[in-house]
């Protein structure tokens, strides 16, 4: 198995840190895993994105000019990464921010309302949460268990009154898809 | 051995320099390399360390050069320009036989440069870099695991060749995270006989950067020589891999080979004998690694992320046994590894 997802957004957005929690998660599973961010000078609301790559084998290039996955979380973000992704693979889009289709018609899309879920949830700031757990959800490259025990160990003690709801956020998007986990049609969840 | 931990590379390092029992860190904050003063700013004051952020880099390493006179284990990190800023004290260090560490996390191109991953600054670091005839003892890393053990070897080898080290690394390398295994906690540094400290029970000893008579030049000169030979001979480093009945041998090291060798995986799946050696020390340069290749391999590929540097010692090793060729590029070019697949096959 070799994963490598792309997760792209706005700064501020925490694409960087479900990132790392994915590559903890995995870490937790027993696999190999890389974790790279698009570091340079980047303004506070320019974009940011990383690039998590999860193995059962050796991982050598940190390098991955087409991903297999996508995660966008806001609309330049699915213009400039979407066509980058190989057939076959994987797209979550944050619909609430996204106001077009997804335009790829050779991959399994979910577009997933992941900023209004948060905002439900009552913190806006947890929508990558629910991305993220769409991720997961849809592909099972780690349990979900192994993303809530390493989500606690990357907010310490410091944020512990953070997890409840980055928590909560995690589960709403992971049952969006894990029912079409393997399935190839594209999935638009409202 | 311990539990893996996650840490980007550049936090690594910094956290190997403190396990190697390095106490003292002078520098000034560049991009790629400042998460290493971020991460020391911290950790060292609770250990009860010393991190000054110094004017500029022309006092940073001459701060260095003074903590390691005095018998300290001492680095510095910065990244390209930085560096070069740095070279005249790194020349003093070397020619005075002062041990510390220098880290260089590079950016691309000539001048200010840009802060993609590149490597073309391996002329720099293996030919000394400043003035004078010297050379630095370099490692490179090519994963955040050698990024703190490399750290650690780079300290024990300044020590060992009474030298400055140096670990050239790149932003890539700085910047990413991946699972990380620490050892056991390395010996505490040997104390250094030979420093100016501790002058209570004894008379006043003096570091020199030049001998005082054009003799004694002569004499630091011929006893740097026997140095560097006697580290030719026993510090060569390198990792080969899949080379045994490889037809073409890439060399690359650091962020290269790491993309090298997923091209080199990926032939080896379609049925095409490609082998990797990855130089570790880049000075000294591991010439040994090249030692009878002509046996089974028809030619080498070196890769770079410069527009050739290290193909020039490569073709040194080889000597005109078989045909060495290049593929690189500065200013921040990476190459993707079906990219190096395509060179292979024109071998």
């Amino acid at each position: 198995m070799l994963e490598q997802v792309l997760i792209a957004g706005f700064g501020g957005q925490g694409v960087l840190f479900i990132g790392q929690l994915l590559a903890y998660a995995g870490l937790k599973e027993g696999l190999e895993v890389l974790w790279l961010p698009s570091y340079g000078p980047e303004m506070r609301g320019g974009t940011a994105n990383c690039i998590s790559i999860i193995s059962t084998d050796k991982i050598w290039s940190p390098i991955v000019p087409r991903p297999k996955s996508l995660i966008a979380m806001n609309w330049p973000s699915l213009d400039k990464f979407e066509p980058k992704v190989v057939p076959d693979g994987v797209l979550v889009a944050n619909s609430s921010l996204i106001e077009r289709d997804i335009q790829r018609h050779d991959l399994r899309a979910y577009a997933v309302p992941a900023s209004g879920v948060a905002q439900d949830l009552g913190n806006v700031r947890v929508s990558n949460m629910v991305a993220l757990g769409a991720y997961v959800g849809a592909t099972g490259v780690v349990s979900s268990e192994a993303v809530l025990s390493s989500l606690i160990k990357m907010l310490g003690d410091r944020k512990a009154s953070l997890v409840d709801v980055n928590a909560s956020a995690f589960r709403r998007g992971y049952e969006m898809t894990v029912g079409s986990r393997g399935q190839s049609n594209k999935v638009d969840i409202h | 051995m311990s539990e893996k931990v996650l840490m980007k590379g550049n936090e690594a390092l910094s956290e190997a320099a403190i396990r190697a029992g390095c106490r003292h860190f002078f520098g000034y904050p560049i991009t790629p390399s400042s998460e290493i003063l971020e991460y020391l700013a911290f950790r060292l004051p609770q250990i009860g360390g010393t991190f000054l952020q110094s004017e500029s880099e022309v006092a940073a390493i001459n701060m260095v050069y003074g903590a390691a006179a005095a018998g300290a284990r001492v680095m510095t990190a910065s990244s390209s320009p930085g560096v070069s800023l740095m070279q005249e004290g790194i020349s003093y260090a070397a020619a005075a036989e002062l041990p510390c560490l220098v880290v260089n996390v590079t950016r691309a191109s000539p001048g200010l440069g840009r802060i993609p991953p590149a490597q073309s600054d391996y002329w720099q670091a293996t030919r000394g870099g400043g003035h004078g005839d010297y050379h630095l003892i370099v490692l490179a890393p090519f994963s955040v695991q050698e990024m703190a053990d490399l750290t650690i070897l780079a300290f024990d080898l300044a020590d060992k060749y009474r030298n400055p080290a140096m670990i050239l690394a790149d932003g890539m390398l700085g910047q990413m995270m991946e699972p990380l295994e620490w050892g056991n906690q390395p010996q505490d540094p040997p104390v250094k006989e030979w420093s100016v400290s501790r002058t209570e029970s004894r008379d006043r000893r003096l570091i020199l950067a030049a001998p005082i008579s054009d003799e004694g030049l002569l004499e630091l000169n011929c006893h740097l020589v026997e140095k560097y030979a006697r580290a030719r001979e026993d510090e060569q480093r390198w990792q080969s891999y899949l080379v045994d009945d490889a037809e073409t041998i890439v060399v690359a090291y650091g962020t290269a080979a790491r993309i090298s060798a997923e091209a080199i995986e990926s032939l080896r799946k379609k049925g095409h004998r490609a082998g990797l050696i990855r130089p570790i020390s880049l000075w000294p340069f591991p010439a040994k690694a090249f030692a009878g290749i002509e046996t089974t391999a028809g030619s080498c590929l070196v890769v770079e992320m410069s527009s050739g540097q290290m193909v020039d010692d490569v073709r040194l090793a080889v000597n005109g046994r078989i045909p060495v060729r290049g593929m690189g590029l500065g200013g921040g070019w990476i190459p993707t590894p079906e990219m190096v697949e395509e060179e292979i096959l024109k071998s």
